[in-house]
Formats: structure tokens, C-alpha cells, sequence
């Protein structure tokens, strides 16, 4: 016994369809949890990074004991809280003696796991040990500057894929408009070996230079650490490929039967095919008409019709 | 110049306001931890004064809040969140319109009543052709003398109803198989169906039916040995230990194969390499254990314990 049920607010409606898949997507909320034990250095850092991307993100308060991202049955919480709150990027923070202040990054494609990465941290420094002038603080929610240094980034598998997750974590909504006025962050990612990333956020102060664009000068206001990775999942390659189809792959089809000329501009051929009269349907309201009688008029008809025309042709 | 010769050094990929600088390189032992951080940020800055060229050289408007620019679409190509939408299949009324040709007509929310020779509105308050304003139908010849002509109006219309809500659940339900389902509907199985009714029954597969009718047939008295079996129906698999037991009488002229297995056997403990064969110290180790468990008797606190002092009855007779 199936039953049909539609939202009965238009504001249940309106969330269904912006959860619904689209052509253009809306920008990846992130979703931060972690798991029995965490220890002062981890929470910091994972309530910083909720504050990094307000608007953007949700945060778990309750431990959360049978996550377990690389196992094969820890994943099915993470993919239930996704879909709950339509997040395709999680950070799953968890503090053991094998793996001290371990961060787990990791993606979803259709509310399932798509790919992992696991950092360690190092040398976190929060932003609240910063000190700057408050007045080039930047605002929450405004797009970032992402940049990555190093070589690292295009020869270790492993850090190529920290330099996708990292992207696609602080890259925020994707927009057609930017306000110019309203740049005023950066993260600096710096592979200093072939395991280690730098991350540091920086605000971003515009100073006056002679031509339009203005010299920039970046000044650190936290937090800064250190990642050290540790094991990663890629996705497997006919997933991979279908969440990195997009609608405008297809090549534009060649029209066909269309020319440009000089003299006579764009011209244009139309193919008429032949009109067999007899067999367009046609409504035939009248009441007594019913479909056995239909049919055999047009069989008559035709019968008529394959005569006449041999007729035709013989006369000829 | 300078600034051409960095922007091909970097990979800049406006849309996202990402860079990436694939040259250099840290020395692997840093002075400090100062002098690292330092060298990041300095390079983080090249960077993002090479994407800060790019952008304010944009072609910008301007606004109330600031000059505003049109960003070009992105360039690095990042996983979707979920899948693209799929094309939703024809319902059944499109599939037929389809085949014969009918197109779509607009309808007008204006109609011209000829009853009232006045506009009124198609559908809602005081609309045109009303089913409740009918005072009167004309019967026919077809028609029984006992019925309410307006009853079987309304229960015609119910009919008509209830079919149109079957169709539309069966195109809902052809859309969701193909996974295209629109995104304010959702299908939920209500309830569990109605007991008395013909649920479909569990299909069983050929190897479960050999194993319950093997099940069945050893509880008949003769182990299932002698029932009668169904064409094509193989025999009972054996359970349990499989013994080949060698005939104790041997053929007229064949060797006596029993014996020659005892022999085998006996040979190997007798023969001088026996205690590569038999381990001794296991074989001692099992019997002990075996002495143990006798000794010990089972814990079983469920058994009744003897009761030393009670004499049996029938022991005074004996004597």
C-alpha cells in the first residue's frame, strides 16, 4: 500500500527543492562531529573551523562512538547525519595514543562516502593567539584567496587529493559576482615536505599602488597548523567519473542543414517528408465511430487508394 | 616583464580565486619556525597579488556597495555533491498523446456560460458548468426506475477520482524506478498489507527444498530410506561421517584389503620410526586429560547430589 506525500507549507517545499539534485549546485555545506575522545588542541581546532565557515556549517556537540570512516561498516552514521542535514564534506575529529589530534576530511557523493583523507595536526596555533588590528578582521562568509605553494602538490598523489578536499572545503558558493570590497581572506596551504602541509588564514589588506590593482599584503590572524598526512581513500574510478560529469561535457552537436553565405546570409534546408493523407490521425468526434469501424475504413480506404494509383500509373 | 613571467610560472584559476605555484620548493631542514612561516606567507602573498592582477583588471560596474566584477566560470573541476538530475520518464497520458498527435491547448481561465450568457471562471466560486447546479435530469430509457439519477452523478465522479489518483501513482511510481521522482514528492509504504489477504509467497530455491524434504524424511522410521521418491527427485545427501567400511570376507582370489589396513596400521606403530608418527608426549598429555575430566565429574549444579546418608531401599533385601 504506497501513499503519495507532499509537503503541505510551501517552506517544507521550498527546502525539499533546494536539497533536490541540480544542474547548478548550491555550495557544499560542511558538517563537523567528533568522535569518544578529543583532546584541547582538536576541539579548538574544530571549533575554529566552524567559525571559518559560519553559513556554511554544522557542528556536532555529542561524541560519537561508532564512526569510523576508514572501516567498512563505521561509515553508515556519517552518511545518515549527511543526508539529515544535506552536508557533502565532513571533518570527523578523534583523539587516540595510535593517532594523536587525527583529523579525517572527507567528501560525499549522493549522501555516500566518496573519498577520505587523514591528517594529523601539529603545531596549532589558535586565532585567538593572533594579535592585529581589528579593523581588517575578516567578515564572516566572505569568498576566499586559496593558494597552494610547493611541488609537492603535483607529485604526491596523497597531497594532490588534500589540495581537492582543501578547495572544496574553503571555496564556499560558487558565484557569478564578486564585490571587489569584499576580499579580505586568504588560506596559504604550503607543502614544506613531501607528507607535511602548512596551512595558515590570513586577512588581507589592499594598499594603495599606482596602477588599478593595489598591492596586496597578507597579515596572519590564525589559526595556523601543521598537517600531517596520514592514510588517505581515493575514490574509485567509475564513481570518480560520474561525479565529475557535468551537463556542458557533451560537445555541441554539428547543426546540419544550415549554411552561411556572403550574398544571401544564413540559409537554411527543410526536408519535407512525404504526406500520406490517408494515415494522419485524425479525431473523429462523431459518436458512432468506433475504433473497430475506423480501422476498417482506413483499410478500405487504402485498399482504394493502392488501386487507384496502379490505375494511375498504368494509364500512364 | 615581470608580472607576465610569474602568471605563467602559476596555475590561477580566477572563477575559484585559487592559486598554485608548482616550483617551489622548501629546503628540507628550515632555520626556524619563524623564518618557514614567513617564507609561506611571502610566497602566499606573490600569489595572491597574481590572482588580484587578474581580477581588478576585470571589467567591473559599479554599485552602492562597491566595484562590482563578473567572475569567469571556474576552471578546476570539482566533484559533484550529488548526482545530475535525470530526465523523468512519460506518464501515460503523455505517451498517448504523443502517439496520436494531440498537442497541448492552452486553456483560458474566462469561459462563456451559455446557460447565463455571462463570463465565468473555469475552475473555483461560481464556475462554468457546475456538477452540484443540474436541478434537473432527464431520464432515459436505459436507465432503472428505482435509482437517484444525482447519486450515481457523484458516484461517477468519485470513480473517475479514485482511477485518476490510481494512474498518477502509478506514473509516480515509473518515475521512481527510474530514479527521477520530483523532489516534493515522496512515496511511502503506509502500512503492512491486510492480513486475510494473498500475500505472494517466499519463493524457495531448489537446494533449500532438497535439504527440508532430506529434513523431513529422517523423521520417518526407517530414516527415509524406503519413500517413495518423485521423478527426478535425487536422493537424500548422507549426514554426517562418511565410512568406508572394507568387506570383512574377502572375494574368491582378491586380496584381503581389511586386513592389509589393520596391517598398515600396526606396522607404523611397531616399526622403528614410530615415534615420528606417533607423538608420544600428546598422545600422554590426552589420555591425562581424559583421566581429569572423569575425576572431576560434571559441575553441574543443576544435578540433583547424591545424598550419602540415604539408604537405598531395596539394600537390606540384597544382603
Amino acid at each position: 500500500m504506497m501513499e503519495i506525500r507532499t509537503p503541505k507549507t510551501h517552506k517544507a517545499k521550498r527546502v525539499l527543492e533546494k536539497r533536490a539534485p541540480k544542474l547548478v549546485e548550491n555550495g557544499k555545506k560542511t558538517l563537523i562531529l567528533h568522535g569518544t575522545k578529543t583532546s584541547a588542541t582538536l576541539s579548538s581546532v574544530l571549533m575554529e573551523l566552524y567559525r571559518l565557515k559560519k553559513g556554511g556549517a554544522i557542528k556536532y556537540s555529542r561524541r560519537n562512538e561508532n564512526i569510523r570512516p576508514f572501516e567498512s561498516g563505521g561509515e553508515t552514521s556519517l552518511e545518515f547525519f549527511s543526508q539529515k542535514t544535506d552536508c557533502s564534506i565532513f571533518a570527523y575529529g578523534s583523539h587516540t595514543k595510535k593517532r594523536p589530534d587525527n583529523l579525517v576530511l572527507g567528501r560525499m557523493y549522493d549522501h555516500h562516502v566518496y573519498d577520505l583523507i587523514e591528517v594529523g595536526i601539529d603545531n596549532f596555533k589558535s586565532l585567538l593567539s593572533f594579535s592585529y588590528d581589528k579593523k581588517i578582521a575578516p567578515h564572516e562568509g566572505s569568498k576566499p584567496f586559496i593558494c597552494f605553494t610547493g611541488e609537492g602538490f603535483e607529485n604526491v598523489p596523497e597531497l594532490k587529493q588534500l589540495k581537492e578536499v582543501l578547495t572544496d572545503l574553503f571555496r564556499g558558493e560558487v558565484v557569478d559576482n564578486l564585490n571587489l570590497t569584499g576580499l579580505d581572506r586568504a588560506y596559504i596551504c604550503s607543502a614544506i615536505s613531501p607528507t607535511k602541509v602548512f596551512l595558515t588564514h590570513c586577512a588581507i589588506k589592499l594598499k594603495k599602488s599606482g596602477t588599478i590593482v593595489p598591492r596586496i599584503e597578507l597579515v596572519e590572524v590564525g589559526p595556523s597548523m601543521d598537517l600531517v598526512i596520514r592514510r588517505n581513500r581515493l575514490p574509485n574510478e567509475g564513481l570518480r567519473k560520474e561525479a565529475m560529469k557535468s551537463s556542458k561535457d557533451k560537445p555541441k552537436k554539428k547543426v546540419k542543414n544550415v549554411d552561411q553565405d556572403d550574398v544571401l546570409g544564413k540559409r537554411g534546408r527543410i526536408f519535407i517528408p512525404e504526406q500520406e493523407v490517408g494515415k494522419t490521425p485524425l479525431p473523429d468526434k462523431s459518436k458512432g465511430v468506433k475504433r473497430e469501424r475506423r480501422e476498417g475504413k482506413l483499410k478500405k480506404k487504402n485498399k482504394e487508394e493502392g488501386s487507384a494509383s496502379k490505375k494511375h500509373k498504368e494509364s500512364e | 616583464d615581470m608580472d607576465m613571467e610569474t602568471d605563467q610560472i602559476y596555475q590561477i584559476d580566477v572563477g575559484n580565486l585559487l592559486a598554485f605555484n608548482p616550483n617551489h620548493r622548501f629546503s628540507s631542514a628550515p632555520s626556524s619556525r619563524e623564518e618557514l612561516v614567513k617564507e609561506c606567507v611571502t610566497e602566499g602573498t606573490k600569489l595572491v597579488q597574481a590572482i588580484a592582477d587578474t581580477l581588478f583588471n576585470l571589467p567591473s560596474t559599479e554599485t552602492n556597495d562597491g566595484p562590482l566584477v563578473q567572475l569567469p566560470p571556474p576552471t578546476t573541476k570539482l566533484p559533484r555533491e550529488k548526482h545530475l538530475p535525470r530526465p523523468k520518464p512519460p506518464t501515460k497520458w503523455e505517451e498517448f498523446a504523443l502517439k496520436k498527435g494531440i498537442q497541448k491547448r492552452k486553456k483560458d481561465k474566462i469561459v462563456y456560460d451559455e446557460t447565463t450568457d455571462k463570463f465565468k471562471r473555469r475552475h473555483g466560486y461560481d464556475r462554468v458548468n457546475d456538477d452540484n447546479d443540474i436541478p434537473i435530469i432527464e431520464a432515459k430509457a436505459s436507465d432503472e426506475p428505482g435509482e437517484d439519477p444525482f447519486a450515481k452523478r457523484l458516484d461517477d465522479k468519485k470513480k473517475r477520482v479514485g482511477k485518476q489518483e490510481k494512474n498518477r501513482l502509478e506514473n509516480l511510481k515509473t518515475a521512481a524506478k527510474a530514479g527521477a521522482l520530483p523532489s516534493h514528492v515522496q512515496l511511502a509504504v503506509t502500512g503492512l498489507p491486510i492480513s486475510g489477504t494473498k500475500t505472494q509467497p517466499k519463493k524457495i530455491g531448489k537446494e533449500a527444498l532438497g535439504d527440508v524434504a532430506g529434513l523431513a524424511a529422517t523423521s520417518t522410521a526407517s530414516g527415509g530410506k524406503f519413500d517413495k521418491k518423485l521423478p527426478g527427485e535425487k536422493p537424500p545427501k548422507k549426514q554426517g561421517k562418511h565410512h568406508k567400511y572394507l568387506p570383512v570376507v574377502p572375494r574368491y582370489g582378491w586380496v584381503d584389503e581389511e586386513k592389509e589396513q589393520t596391517n598398515k596400521v600396526l606396522g607404523k606403530l611397531l616399526s622403528k620410526h614410530s615415534h615420528e608418527i606417533l607423538n608420544v608426549g600428546k598422545a600422554i598429555n590426552m589420555y591425562n586429560d581424559k583421566k581429569e575430566k572423569k575425576k572431576s565429574g560434571r559441575s553441574d549444579k543443576l544435578k540433583a547430589k547424591k545424598d550419602i546418608t540415604k539408604k537405598k531401599p531395596y539394600a537390606n533385601k540384597a544382603n
